[in-house]
Order: C-alpha cells, then sequence, then structure tokens
C-alpha cells in the first residue's frame, strides 16, 4: 500500500478493474456512525432476529439438559470408550478453537499488516473469536468426568501438597487457551471503548445511556488519551499475534506428543494454525454474508471483504492440502508398519468414508475459489465456506478418531460411535455460540465505528495545510 | 481552611470541522505558548498528540515490565513445584527440563504483559472518569461522531479570559465556548 496522504482515498478507489472499493463513497464520518450505531439503538427487534434468537434458544436448552444428564451420569452417557477415550469433546474443542483464530488474524496480524480493509470486519470476528474459545473451552472441562474439579489443573497451594505436571501438554493447553480467553476479551473490549462512548452519546433512553456510559469508562476522544491507546492497541496486537500461533501449535501438541501413529508428527504445528485460520475465515464469512445482508452494511463489508477472505480461505486452504500430502508422505516414507497403516486404515478402514468427505470438503471443492466469477458470488462464498466449516469439522474427526480406534496391536482395537448425548452437546455449542452472537449484534456496535472513521479519506491530515 | 482558588471555569473550547484544522490550531496554540490545553477527536490523530508535544507514553514499559514479571514469576514457579516443592520423575526427564516449562512462561509473559498494558492505558489515562468539564459544553457530546475541539485549560499560566478567547478567533473555529467546571 501505498504511504502519505492519498493512502486512504485509495481505499475507496478502484485499484483495480476487477477489485471492488473498501468502502463505498459517499460515506462520512456521520453516515458511517450513524450507520453502525442505529442498527443498535433504532432498529427495532425484527422477526427474523427473534425467530433467530429463538431457535439458537432450543439449542442453548438443549444443551443444557445435555450437560446436566452427564453431570448426574458423567461421561459414559458419551460414546468414548477404551480406546477412543477422547471423542466427540476434543474433535469439537479443536474444531471450535480454531475457528476463534480468524478472528485474532484479522484483527492483530492484518493491523500489523496494516490491512486497513480488516477494520469493518475485526470487530464481529473478535466476538465471534471469544464465543467459539467459550464453546471450546467448555469441551475439555466436561470431558474431565469431575468438571467440578477442573481446577486442579492450575497450580495453587493445594491441601494436598500436589502440583501441575509441567511436562504435559495437557497443562500447557490450561495456560494457551485461558491466556487466549482472556487476552481475547481484554482486546475486544478496549476496541469497543470508545465506540460505547458513541453509543452513549447517541443513546437516547437514560437507561441505555447509563449502561453504555458505564462501559465507555468517561472516554472523551482526548488526543493524549488516544495516544496512549494506539500504543496499547498496537502491542496487544503484537502480543497477540504469536499468541495466536501459540495455541493452536499447543493444541496440535496435545497430539503431536503422543506416539499413537498418525499423531506423532512435526508437521501438526503449522498444519493446525493453517486449518484453524481457514475453518476461522469461513466462518467469519457465514457470518458477515447475513449480518451484512439484513443490517444494510454493503457499504462497509464490500466485496473486496469478502473476496480478500475468500483469497485467505484459498491458500490457508492449500497448506492444509499441503499438511495431508506430507502426512501420507511422511506416513509411507517413515517405513514403519504402524504409520502405513494408519494411512491404509484412514482409507479404506471403517471412517474411509470421512476421510474421503474431508477430502472432497477440505481440498477438492474450494478450489473453485480459484474462479474470480464464483469469489463474487455470495451464495456461492456462503456455501462453500459452509462446506470448508464441515470440512475442517471431518478432519478433527478423521485425527482424532481414527488413530485411536485402531493404534497398535489389533487385540486392543476399538470403534467409536457418537450417542445421541455427543449430538446434543454438539448441537448444543452451535446454539450457544449462535445465541451470543445474536445477542452481540443487537446489543453492541457490531462493526468498528471508530476505525471505520479512520478509513474515510477526510482523516487523512494534510501535511502541508495543517503547517 | 482556605480554598484554594479555583479559576472561574474550566477553559475555552473551539470546535472545528476537520482533523487537519484541528491539528493546524493546535500547533498554533502549542507556538503560542499554551501548554495546558488538549485535542479531542473522534478517531486517533497521530498529528494532534505530537502537536500537543505529547510524544512519548510510558504504555511501552508497562507492558514490558508486566510481561517480564509474568513470565519470569511463571518460569519461577514451575521450577520451583517441578524441582523443589513436587519433584516428579517422568520417563527419566531432569527435574530441571527446561523446554517443557517455556511453553507456559510464554503465555504467562503474553497475558501479564497484555493485562498490565490495558489496566496501565486505563489508569495513565485516568479512567473511569465519568465526569469531565468538558461534557458540560453540550457541542463536546458531536466529539464521539463527527466534531474536532481543542480545549484551552484556564489553569494555564498564559490564559486570560479576554486574550485567549482572541486568540481563538483567530484559528477560525466553528464555534468557541466557555466550559464551566
Amino acid at each position: 500500500m501505498r504511504e502519505g496522504p492519498e493512502e486512504k482515498t485509495l481505499l475507496q478507489d478502484v485499484p483495480w478493474p476487477d477489485e471492488p472499493p473498501v468502502m463505498l463513497p459517499g460515506e462520512t464520518y456521520g453516515t458511517v456512525t450513524d450507520t453502525i450505531a442505529d442498527a443498535v439503538l433504532k432498529r427495532p427487534i425484527g422477526l427474523g432476529w427473534l425467530s433467530g434468537f429463538l431457535i439458537a434458544g432450543f439449542f442453548v436448552m438443549v444443551l443444557l439438559v445435555a450437560v446436566t444428564y452427564l453431570f448426574i451420569r458423567g461421561v459414559g452417557i458419551w460414546g468414548i470408550e477404551i480406546p477412543v477415550a477422547w471423542g466427540f469433546a476434543i474433535v469439537n474443542f479443536v474444531w471450535w478453537i480454531g475457528i476463534g483464530h480468524a478472528g485474532t488474524l484479522i484483527s492483530a496480524i492484518l493491523l500489523l499488516l496494516k490491512q486497513t480493509w480488516r477494520n469493518s470486519i475485526n470487530r464481529f470476528a473478535e466476538a465471534m473469536t471469544l464465543f467459539a474459545v467459550a464453546c471450546a473451552g467448555m469441551f475439555p472441562i466436561l470431558h474431565l468426568g469431575r468438571p467440578w474439579l477442573a481446577y486442579w489443573l492450575f497450580p495453587y497451594p493445594s491441601s494436598m501438597g500436589v502440583w501441575p505436571q509441567f511436562r504435559s501438554p495437557l497443562i500447557w493447553d490450561v495456560f494457551a487457551v485461558s491466556t487466549y480467553a482472556t487476552i481475547s476479551a481484554v482486546f475486544w473490549y478496549v476496541g469497543l471503548v470508545p465506540d460505547f462512548a458513541t453509543m452513549r452519546e447517541k443513546a437516547i433512553h437514560p437507561i441505555t445511556k447509563k449502561v453504555f456510559g458505564i462501559f465507555a469508562m468517561g472516554w472523551r476522544g482526548s488526543a493524549r488519551h488516544w495516544k496512549r491507546y494506539e500504543s496499547l492497541y498496537l502491542i496487544l496486537a503484537g502480543l497477540a499475534t504469536p499468541l495466536v500461533l501459540s495455541v493452536h501449535t499447543v493444541v496440535s501438541f496435545d497430539f503431536a506428543i503422543a506416539i499413537v501413529p498418525g499423531w506423532h508428527t512435526t508437521i501438526f504445528p503449522p498444519y493446525f494454525v493453517a486449518g484453524a485460520i481457514y475453518s476461522g475465515f469461513a466462518m467469519v464469512l457465514v457470518l458477515a454474508i447475513p449480518i451484512r445482508k439484513y443490517y444494510h452494511l454493503e457499504s462497509l463489508i464490500t466485496m473486496r471483504h469478502l473476496q480478500n477472505s475468500a483469497k485467505v480461505m484459498l491458500a490457508t486452504g492449500l497448506i492444509v492440502a499441503y499438511g495431508y500430502f506430507f502426512e501420507t508422505f511422511i506416513g509411507m516414507y517413515s517405513g514403519s508398519t504402524y504409520e502405513r497403516f494408519m494411512l491404509q486404515n484412514r482409507w479404506f478402514g471403517p471412517y474411509s468414508a470421512m476421510y474421503w468427505a474431508l477430502i472432497l470438503c477440505n481440498i477438492a471443492l474450494p478450489q473453485l475459489l480459484w474462479i474470480p466469477k464464483l469469489r463474487s458470488n455470495i451464495t456461492f462464498l456462503f456455501l462453500v465456506s459452509l462446506d470448508i466449516l464441515i470440512g475442517m469439522w471431518l478432519e478433527r474427526f478423521v485425527i482424532v478418531i481414527t488413530s485411536l480406534a485402531r493404534d497398535f496391536l489389533p487385540s486392543a482395537w476399538g470403534h467409536y460411535t457418537p450417542t445421541r448425548w455427543d449430538w446434543a452437546v454438539f448441537t448444543g455449542t452451535l446454539g450457544f455460540f449462535s445465541l451470543c452472537m445474536f445477542l452481540f449484534i443487537r446489543i453492541m456496535p457490531a462493526i468498528s465505528i471508530f476505525e471505520m472513521r479512520q478509513l474515510l479519506p477526510e482523516s487523512e491530515v494534510k501535511a502541508d495545510e495543517a503547517a | 481552611m482556605k480554598q484554594p482558588k479555583l479559576p472561574a471555569i474550566y477553559g475555552l473550547m473551539a470546535e472545528f470541522e476537520s482533523a487537519t484544522e484541528l491539528v493546524k490550531a493546535t500547533k498554533a496554540a502549542y507556538a503560542a505558548g499554551y501548554r495546558k490545553m488538549d485535542a479531542y477527536s473522534p478517531f486517533p490523530i497521530d498529528e494532534a498528540s505530537e502537536a500537543l508535544g505529547f510524544h512519548k507514553t510510558r504504555v511501552p514499559l508497562v507492558i514490558l515490565v508486566g510481561g517480564l514479571l509474568g513470565g519470569s514469576g511463571m518460569y519461577a514457579l514451575e521450577y520451583w513445584i517441578n524441582c523443589i516443592s513436587f519433584p516428579l520423575n517422568v520417563g527419566g526427564r531432569p527435574w530441571h527440563s527446561w523446554p517443557a516449562f517455556i511453553v507456559p512462561t510464554f503465555e504467562m509473559t503474553v497475558l501479564f504483559g497484555g493485562l498490565a498494558g490495558v489496566f496501565g492505558m486505563f489508569a495513565l489515562n485516568g479512567l473511569p472518569m465519568p465526569h469531565h468539564p468538558v461534557f458540560n459544553d453540550d457541542r463536546f457530546s458531536r466529539v464521539t461522531r463527527d466534531r474536532f475541539f481543542l480545549c484551552v485549560e484556564a489553569a494555564d499560566p498564559k490564559f486570560d479570559l479576554v486574550g485567549t478567547n482572541e486568540f481563538m478567533q483567530s484559528l477560525e473555529p466553528m464555534s468557541i465556548s466557555e466550559v464551566p467546571h
């Protein structure tokens, strides 16, 4: 991107004939503020929102029932048994946490790379991260068997005189995921503070005004405050970048450090991180496309955003494909009977349908994104994103289940079949995630207002005139 | 008890329509010798804080200190737990198996650095502060929308109601108002 005064003007231009602008012309500080804030403050609760909210609420009830029954009866209600002790819980954990990664990538990594087009999608991508991590965090805790003792994972001076074992990747997970959840939450909140101030001034109802006022902490847009704010925001982005890479790396260590065939491989960290971003961007599109349509945000979330996300998916999808290829190659090249059998088992074993569906969803179909015409077809983008989400879920299923079900000795093999309670918890978290998203777009500015103002060409200080 | 004498008003506030005008006015006010003043804007403007003579923040230092404390604290805790308090032989690995300790050390560096930064930023900014004299000006609510303000405070030694008002008129603002306490 060019530096200098014209940098922002360029964003509204069309740099290449096929490239749509980041923001449609005609927006001003006022219109940007109103479009985003009025979706919360003025728009009445519509039938579409309400029915979506209620459907999501129904699945939250399913989750509550499933979790209550789990607490009463124990993890035996799930399909897990020896040798497959890591069933749906771990599949869903890895899937959900991966989805969260795109939010941090958009808000932190793209910020550092000065990709200003991110400004209209970072807010709800961060919200998505937060809710996805909340869903992810539930699974390992529920899977503990005695979830009420989850705090044993933290190092605290207990009366039992025992401490966590820091050589275990499962303990690293506790630190990585809880840090990730906390930093994502504060990053999100810090980004919201100036917008809460806008909402405070725009709100009419005294209670709404007061609530936004409390969260805005008395933000008054002082230049000194902004300076410290920007300094913090940039460094937080710099901290969140290695953090997000570390989180999925640590998640992949849960597998890679074990000696189970199909898990014990050094390609796992990069391949997990790429897969995480792949599924995360798919979720961003699945959320952005309807939000943009129902809240009439087409001038703020333009085709450029959708196409750029499609390109990121294409790129990360190829990294994932490379990961699959190398898994196969190393399995063959290693000369290990068990590694070779692992491949044979994936291709032709009892779960082979899942494997081939995964290749179809994750590698074959997304290649259609190479075609520019399809990249600008919103329905297609939505469908391909759903396809990738399914594909990434299947990938985690294949990794977790096929390797555990048939590891070394045939006498120790088993077969895993999820029960209805497995499905209930999984669909329940989908409902919980959707419910949080529905609430979020209803009560908070879903797009960062102050960062959108910064995208306007008039926000640039003209150096010659200001002298 | 003698109360310290407060100036009658908090300051004079000029309203501008664009970021460029705000920066220009701030530079002029700084050149005219005003120091106790602040520029207010609906989004961050680097040039505005520069024009105020506010070049450096201590936020990065706070983050560094927080991160170092978090990281070294975690490493020390791991060392103490796995080598002194509760030594555990796992597959014959050394008690002080430092590579395994790096992951939590890194995570706590990020956690404490990040949290120190967030709390530090709010503390240095004096937030939360639900009320501030600048909010007494009705026009000021547009600072969170599309207007830019420069407030020269009465506490500035160079401040003089008539003279400063005249000076601010020369900056050609959209309006000037007295900000009560």
